[in-house]
């Protein structure tokens, strides 16, 4: 399969980089990894008439925490933070997520930044991003933009991000002691989408009631959805068997699944309320013994 | 747009579309045809190579991004005449049967041992899930990987 004709841009800094996608509107992609956007400039999915490609802009990957957040640049590669001793070790719901996006080889070229700023609700890390209350940071030619996650997500497909903006951080901020967090994801096959996945994110207090808790929910709608009525039915509540349920049902409402070759509305709502329960034990398990 | 990159230890250029893939450059314009296509929707692994010594699906890059960078497919893996101990490898245990998927593959596995010389056999599955075959139910891929980490380890 080939792609329709583009031309191609290689901007050496992000100046640059907004300026062209200023000058060229629309019609401009930008090239992150390119691991979503060039299998459907394959299948002509995608016409952009020109792209630029960030991959030439130094020092966009990274991952270090600092100022309160673990920051992980634009350009930082999945399989990084999949080998980050860091992430493993802190961010236990960023490095499961990490191990279960598209296959190894894939993650050598996709980003983290590209995962979110293809808006595709069935990509990995706008849950796991929503449970952390993260945020990203864009640029443009007028500045720079702090955009919370919970908000960024505006359709499928759609984010907040301006046409001539680009994602260069993404800012989680730093657990506190007795955080943990997990990524479940039922996939037919490595690569695969999920045919539901949940992220959780949770902190609880000296008491071992849940001070802060999010649920993020993968490809059960149209955009990543934010399970807001799970989260406050465990808040300020020890997650015991009886609450870990109701937060379970709760989010099986939340989502709002289409039927597919995946499975029925029924089996994916159901496989949401199971996946939670199992997230929520593990996330609960992980802040227990201190991560 | 030229495109000067070094592949196998070799410098070459190209002046090319940007939209010609990667994997298109090397078997078409540079003629190293052990690299395959099988898929060509980024699923299989069949057009694995090394950028820059990372192993990637060139069925899922456009030449244009590989300018500057080093390139290795699976005719770098023959040095003097000798087989890699990979090579060697899937002969010993029957690694292949139609050979489709066998040069990503191997170059995926080439990556990976590097990075990992005493892999067990779940690490040696999980790095070569990206890589699909679909004769050998992968038992003898792994045992090939196993043959070439314990000749490469001595």
């Amino acid at each position: 399969m080939i792609p329709a004709a583009f031309e191609y841009h290689a901007p050496s800094t992000i100046g640059e980089a907004t300026a062209l996608l200023a000058r060229l509107g629309e019609d401009a992609k930008v090239l992150s990894g390119g691991q979503s956007l060039i299998p459907l400039m394959k299948l002509r999915l995608a016409n952009p008439a020109h792209l630029v490609d960030i991959n030439g802009i130094p020092g966009l990957a990274y991952l270090r925490e600092a100022d309160g957040f673990l920051r992980i640049g634009g350009l930082t590669r999945e399989s990084e933070l999949e080998e980050s001793e860091l992430v493993r070790t802190r961010y236990p719901l960023l490095h499961d997520t990490s191990k279960v996006i598209a296959d190894p080889l894939v993650r050598n070229l996709a980003t983290v930044g590209g995962n979110l700023a293809h808006g595709d609700p069935a990509n990995d890390h706008p849950a796991t991003m929503l449970a952390l209350g993260a945020e990203v940071v864009a640029v443009g030619p007028k500045g720079e933009r702090r955009l919370p996650i919970a908000s960024f997500f505006t359709g499928p497909f759609a984010t907040s991000l301006k046409p001539d903006e680009i994602l260069v951080e993404i800012r989680v901020p730093l657990p506190p002691a007795r955080s943990g967090g997990a990524y479940l994801k039922l996939e037919r096959k490595v690569g695969d989408f999920a045919t539901a996945a949940v992220a959780v994110q949770l902190t609880l207090s000296a008491g071992g009631t849940c001070d802060q808790v999010g649920i993020g929910l993968t490809n059960v709608g149209l955009t990543p959805i934010k399970a807001t009525k799970a989260e406050a039915a465990l808040k300020g509540k020890a997650p015991d068997e009886a609450t870990i349920k109701r937060a379970a049902e709760l989010a099986a409402e939340a989502s709002e699944p289409a039927a597919d070759l995946r499975g029925s509305v029924e089996y994916k709502k159901d496989l949401v309320r199971v996946l939670t329960a199992r997230a929520l034990r593990k996330a609960v398990e992980r802040a227990r013994a201190g991560r | 747009m030229l495109v000067k990159l070094s592949i196998n230890g070799e410098k070459r250029e190209a002046d090319v579309e940007p939209r010609l893939l990667l994997v298109h450059l090397i078997r078409e314009v540079l003629r190293l045809t052990g690299t395959h296509i099988g898929c060509d929707t980024t699923h299989c692994g069949a057009c694995t190579i090394l950028m820059d010594g990372r192993p990637v699906k060139s069925c899922t890059v456009f030449a244009v991004q590989a300018h500057g960078k080093q390139l290795m497919t699976v005719e770098g893996l023959e040095q003097d005449g000798k087989l890699h101990p990979l090579q060697e490898g899937f002969m010993a245990e029957h690694g292949l049967q139609c050979g489709y998927c066998t040069p990503g593959m191997l170059m995926t596995s080439y990556a990976f041992l590097k990075k990992h010389p005493a892999p067990t056999e779940d690490d040696i599955r999980w790095a070569i899930s990206g890589n699909l075959c679909r004769c050998t139910g992968y038992v003898n891929i792994v045992k090939s990987v196993q043959y070439a980490a314990a000749k490469i380890r001595g």
